[in-house]
């Protein structure tokens, strides 16, 4: 047992793309999340950051976002405004998912 | 000596007058803004000095603004006319643009795009050299019948410069008679087609017309712009400024007939910004490269793959913040775009933009 482990390594080559929801405080840390375990909550800290901070961003250059969508190759992330923080919704895009427009 | 143009607003609301001042006094070119109320005062004021441009309503009480452009048009060819109105009803639209005028806005889409309109008014203040013609600015008088030709149209085009009068027999698509004064046939055409501006309105066919021009259009076309190539000795600055104005007219057309509220031109820093129909285009700008740099920062952490696009929505609009390798755009939709037409449409507007 664990033989293929020892060859290749526990860790898998291709990292597997959060999918589930997180909510933020107005500090960015992470008060709910429905995301798998697997991933470092470090790594959803940093989502919601980087959220709030565009966020943010958008306010001081007079453009108060209430929603901001990133659109990546394979990931959309979708966050809505929650008075300073956000709830932050993460659809990895798959082939068998049409992309959204 | 003061070289700044003139502008007269006809409206018989006087609180819209003053807004209207107010908002013409931002006009970059700081033309001088005069304002009257009634049609006959309007008349008289153009009658005592010249004007480069006329606002006008449409609903006054006395003589209502298609009976005053009716007559400005035919009193001051030269003066350039914009309606301004409350009016949402095709059909002054048609009948005002049947008139000449150069541009139809509803007072409420002015208040709500108000950078547009400033743009808009700008660019036809801006040129100092009068080319085109009224209705169909930027296009010559070859283009207007090469148009004609190949839609193959009958019609009959009246051209006016000034006192001077010219008319063009266009029969299913061949241009088969031109009469200037007492001038007719092949060298009527050559002196209408040296005319740079003025004014034409179609009129219906006279399929009877005695034909006096045998030859092709486009021969007689390639004959004339021959003949005005060696005659005249254009300045480059000149042709420089004509192509500027090309693009804005480009630019502003396109954003208007993709239904767009600004749009904004990123280059990678310290590259020049280029903000259209919006004041705030370096916060904007600054704003759009924060947002795509933290973006991609947070994409290559989660191994997402490239970034698409970012799209974003305020309460008052949409935006969508497209990156690119020698530019990015971001353009504002008003709210009541459809959500799937706006990643296309902002494609749209960054693939034609420079084009």
């Amino acid at each position: 047992m664990g033989f293929l482990k020892k060859i290749f390594g526990a860790r898998p080559a291709v990292q597997q793309l959060p999918s589930g929801t997180i909510t933020v405080n107005s500090g960015g840390e992470v008060v709910s999340s429905t995301v798998s375990t697997v991933y470092s909550p470090l790594l959803l800290r940093e989502i919601g950051r980087t959220v709030l901070q565009l966020f943010r961003e958008a306010r001081e250059a007079q453009m108060p976002l209430a929603e901001i969508t990133l659109h990546y190759a394979s990931l959309r992330i979708c966050a809505r405004e929650l008075r300073g923080g956000a709830i932050i919704f993460l659809f990895p895009q798959t082939a068998l998912l049409p992309a959204p427009k | 000596m003061d070289k700044r143009h003139k502008i007269l607003v006809l409206d018989d609301d006087a609180d819209w007058l003053d807004i209207c001042r107010e908002l013409l006094s931002q006009l970059p070119s700081k033309p001088e803004i005069r304002t009257v109320g009634t049609g006959t005062r309007a008349i008289a004021q153009l009658d005592a000095e010249p004007f480069r441009l006329m606002i006008c309503d449409l609903r006054m009480r006395k003589m209502d603004g298609l009976q005053v452009l009716s007559i400005v048009r035919r009193r001051f060819p030269e003066l350039r006319t914009v309606v301004l109105t409350g009016l949402e009803d095709d059909e002054s639209r048609a009948r005002a643009y049947a008139m000449g005028v150069d541009l139809f806005w509803l007072k409420s889409d002015m208040q709500r795009e108000t950078k547009l309109f400033l743009d808009c008014l700008e660019s036809l203040l801006g040129r100092d050299t009068a080319v085109g013609f009224r209705g169909v600015q930027s296009k010559s008088l070859m283009d207007i019948i090469q148009l004609e030709c190949l839609s193959r149209s009958s019609v009959v085009l009246r051209i006016t410069r000034g006192p001077l009068v010219a008319r063009l027999w266009i029969q299913e698509g061949e241009l088969i008679d031109a009469e200037v004064g007492d001038v007719r046939g092949e060298p009527a055409l050559r002196r209408i087609l040296s005319w740079k501006s003025g004014a034409f309105e179609t009129l219906p066919a006279e399929p009877n017309r005695e034909r006096t021009i045998q030859k092709s259009i486009n021969a007689l076309l390639l004959e004339t712009a021959q003949a005005i190539d060696e005659t005249t000795d254009p300045v480059q600055s000149e042709l420089i400024e004509r192509a500027d104005h090309q693009k804005t007219v480009w630019k502003l057309s396109l954003i208007a007939s993709e239904g767009a509220e600004f749009v904004v031109t990123i280059p990678p820093a310290p590259g020049k910004i280029e903000a259209w129909s919006t004041i705030a285009g370096e916060v904007m700008a600054g704003w759009a490269r924060q947002a795509l740099e933290a973006a991609q920062r947070l994409g290559e952490r989660l191994e997402a793959g490239p970034l698409s696009h970012v799209a974003g929505a305020t309460a008052e609009r949409r935006l969508v913040l497209l990156p690119g390798e020698e530019q990015a755009v971001l353009v504002g939709w008003p709210p009541e775009t459809p959500e799937g037409l706006l990643l296309e449409k902002t494609k749209k507007i960054a693939a034609s933009w420079d084009s």
